[in-house]
């Protein structure tokens, strides 16, 4: 009996820590990413030192609302970043989760058209 | 181009992988590893000489979900920077998609299953292997690069000198990623291990869960 409790209580509370992962999540991308270290990373540091930078062209979406981490239209650089981070959080979340419920749905249904009933409930 | 057929393939690998034991909890566990690993991959840390590293996270996805659904959140999380940040080129979505997803999820999880047969399965035993496996991994994500470079780069420097100076690096970064990593696979264990891919055999609770369901049919 305690143990079916403790699994139930534990099914229950996967909201719970999902809810709590995001937040970590949210708090790092809005407070922590404006503090990063903005020196050029392991591959670009390679690449200037070694001379072959000048190979990267510039992003297609280079102009893009969100492009380079910050929020076009606001100038507070902290503030940009940071709603960057959560804007971009909040998308993979939504991006992860949708793709997974994508892969159940076409699981659960394997390649069989809709039966008549189901794709016209009123005939 | 090449790259971009090549993880089309391996995506959808992981898409039928990923379905044939889906739980429902993986759902938003999936979403919000994604989540967290962009977050994490924002926040770069200073290693060495004006060089800063960031998380890759594909060993933590891996943990934390297992490698095939894990190897999707990473593909998500590249997706959403190269289309909605302008990080990571298009044309190179694919190659990123497999030099620092796929490589440190499969890499990373191969380490992490050979050290959990040395270590003791407690929950330091799982976070020390989980760390020392990150770092392998972005080792190998670092000689994949150079295999690339090798094969089809644009710059003038010799194979051997961008080695040295991506493996280098990277020995530093691999520090960072196997601290993080460490950090999060040792937090979600101690708070909910049940939850933990990579601890599926230390899930007491979920081994009694059948006979009670089956007792309750009956």
């Amino acid at each position: 009996m305690g143990a079916a409790t403790r699994t139930m209580s534990r099914g229950r509370t996967i909201g719970l820590f999902v809810g709590l992962g995001l937040a970590v999540a949210l708090v790092l991308a809005f407070f922590v990413s404006p503090l990063a270290s903005s020196q050029p990373d392991g591959l670009e540091k390679v690449s200037i030192d070694k001379g072959f930078d000048d190979t990267a062209k510039d992003h297609a979406l280079a102009d893009a609302p969100l492009a380079d981490y910050g929020v076009e239209g606001v100038d507070n650089a902290r503030l940009s970043t940071g709603l960057a981070g959560i804007i971009g959080v909040a998308l993979c979340f939504a991006v992860g989760a949708v793709v997974l419920l994508g892969i159940r749905t076409l699981r659960s249904r394997p390649w069989s058209p809709p039966t008549p009933a189901a794709a016209s409930p009123s005939g | 181009m090449a790259g971009a057929v090549v993880a089309a393939g391996l995506v959808g690998v992981s898409v039928k992988k990923a379905a044939q034991d889906l739980d429902d909890r993986e759902i938003p566990l999936a979403g919000l590893v994604a989540a967290y690993i962009f977050a994490l991959q924002m926040l770069n840390f200073p290693v060495a000489s004006g060089t800063s590293g960031h998380l890759l996270g594909g060993c933590l996805a891996a943990v934390l979900v297992g490698p095939w659904v894990g190897s999707l959140c990473m593909a998500v999380v590249f997706l959403v920077q190269a289309l909605v940040f302008a990080d990571g080129g298009l044309t190179a979505l694919g190659l990123n998609i497999i030099v620092m997803g796929y490589v440190t999820c499969f890499v990373g999880y191969g380490v992490f299953l050979l050290l959990r047969r040395v270590l003791p399965a407690t929950r330091a035993g799982l976070t020390t292997s989980a760390a020392v496996a990150a770092w392998f991994g972005v080792i190998a994500s670092s000689l994949v690069f150079v295999l690339y470079y090798a094969v089809g780069g644009a710059g003038d420097a010799s194979v051997a000198t961008v080695a040295t100076a991506m493996v280098g690096v990277h020995a530093l970064v691999g520090i960072g990623e196997a601290v993080l990593t460490g950090l999060t696979v040792g937090a979600v264990l101690a708070v909910r291990p049940d939850l933990v891919f990579g601890a599926q055999d230390l899930r007491p609770v979920l081994a009694m869960r059948e006979p009670l369901v089956t007792a309750e049919a009956a």
